[in-house]
């Protein structure tokens, strides 16, 4: 079995990681833009995307049965079919790989619903290395103001409604994004996360991203790779 | 009491020493007959005044029907299938197993974490992340270990269901046809548990005698635990 460490495909994977309201995915769009405007073949990937887990965590969500065991198992299940279908064969291929959250979401959220961080990072041994992850690092105060839609967007999980922490969304919300953060945090030295300051400019965190992601590029394949795109449409266009 | 305790880490607010009933596991390969047994099993204790509980893999509320859809289709990837398994095992173990065992049952699982990391196993993970994976599963009171061969699983495949998809680990394309790779994947499924027998303390029982001496056998080794009950 593949474990967790660096990879010798040809392709490149550079990943986004921040709580909601962070701006990251924004970020990764126009990462992606330029990319594909400078002629790479770039494959998109999202958490939670797993076409064969996917219904069942939306099951369990709205349904409420999750505990933070199966709240953490049944994203590493949806995770591994990310990485056996859509990361490790498109890097194999040459791509670029852009992953919109990836294993330290995982390491965060799980930690902070009181799971042990040594078994969660073990469990995500068979993840493929990135790149870059790039941290887009916010307040809670800021991200709040961000989400579009205000107390409505807040969904129960992402508000750790399930911890108990607060009766009141907005304020369980703030808690618990709260310990997701001190959990990225930590992660910067132990995971040597790329800090972004999200409360810069879109552009001029922008600009920063691709100074990053350039040095990065020296020798990856430039050729559109027409067949990864077409299928990341495809994926795209048949999620519901 | 701390009479439960985990493998390792274990799971988030539960006291094991809050659970009061007896965990009983039923392992061995496919179609050794553990769902005749655990049935047997449960009408004897029944009648005894024991309350049961049973349950066996893919049955969870949560996972259990996308697991069986996931295995309907041809993408399901090792990793994957390991990690939802491990999903409808925590599942079911927070959700059927543990409220049991806080109410005084006694709790018949059919198969158990060993089944699973046996599979992961012969599919090339890595022995010691699977281990640490089910870290947070129960030591059970009693694992009954239905015993068997090759040979003898074959004879039965034959003369009942027929070799299947899965359980002939057709995934892993280990031989030319369904009954090659029968018989290779179940041969290697059969060492690893042999491996984890004396690992886990597997009470073993040889299949190869009549239902009725078998199932004396697996009574015979529950009777201990009913005592203090």
């Amino acid at each position: 079995m593949k474990t967790y460490g660096k990879h010798r495909f040809p392709g490149r994977l550079f990943v986004v990681e921040g709580i909601d309201g962070s701006g990251k995915s924004t970020q990764l769009a126009l990462l992606q833009k330029w990319l594909e405007s400078e002629g790479y073949g770039t494959f998109f990937s999202e958490w939670n995307s797993s076409a064969l887990v996917r219904d069942v965590t939306r099951r369990g969500k709205k349904k409420r049965m999750l505990t933070p065991m199966t709240f953490s198992l049944i994203h590493a299940t949806d995770f591994a079919d990310r990485t056996e279908q859509h990361i490790v064969p498109p890097l194999k291929a040459g791509a670029l790989v852009l992953a919109d959250r990836y294993v330290y979401t995982a390491f965060a959220r799980d930690a902070a619903r009181g799971v042990n961080p040594g078994w969660v990072r073990n469990l995500y041994q068979f993840a493929v290395k990135p790149t870059i992850a790039f941290y887009f690092r916010i307040s809670v105060d800021e991200a709040m103001k961000r989400i579009v839609g205000g107390r409505d967007a807040i969904n129960y999980y992402e508000a750790g409604m399930d911890r108990n922490l607060s009766g009141d969304l907005e304020e369980s919300f703030r808690l618990f994004q709260g310990a997701v953060i001190d959990e990225y945090d930590r992660m910067v030295q132990e995971c040597g996360l790329v800090v972004i300051d999200a409360s810069l400019s879109i552009e001029k965190q922008q600009r920063q991203v691709r100074a990053m992601v350039t040095k990065a590029l020296t020798g990856a394949k430039k050729d559109r790779i027409r067949r990864w795109v077409d299928l990341n449409s495809m994926a795209r266009a048949s999620r519901p | 009491m701390g009479r439960f305790e985990f493998y390792g880490q274990g799971l988030p607010a539960v006291e094991p020493e809050d659970l009061k009933g007896k965990l009983v596991v039923v392992e061995g390969t496919d179609g050794v007959g553990r769902s005749t047994h655990i049935s047997l099993l449960k009408e004897w204790l029944e009648s005894a005044g024991h309350a049961v509980v049973d349950t066996g893999m893919t049955r969870s509320a949560l996972a259990g029907k996308g697991l069986k859809a996931a295995k309907e289709g041809h993408t399901l990837g090792s990793t994957t299938m390991s990690l939802f398994y491990a999903t409808d095992f925590a599942d079911r173990l927070e959700h059927e197993m543990i409220p049991a065992l806080r109410a005084g049952f006694i709790v018949l699982t059919d198969r158990y974490t060993y089944s699973l990391m046996a599979r992961a196993t012969v599919r090339g993970a890595d022995p010691q992340w699977v281990k640490r994976v089910y870290e947070f599963a129960l030591k059970p009171d009693l694992v009954i270990y239905l015993r068997t061969t090759v040979d003898e699983l074959v004879t039965r495949v034959v003369q009942t269901a027929g070799f299947n998809y899965w359980e002939s680990g057709m995934d892993l394309r280990l031989g030319e046809d369904m009954f090659d790779c029968f018989v290779q994947y179940q041969g290697r499924l059969l060492t690893v548990f042999e491996t984890m027998a004396g690992e886990y303390d597997f009470q073993a029982v040889d299949t190869s005698a009549t239902i009725q001496t078998v199932s004396d056998q697996v009574k015979q080794l529950v009777a201990p635990l009913l005592v203090r009950a």
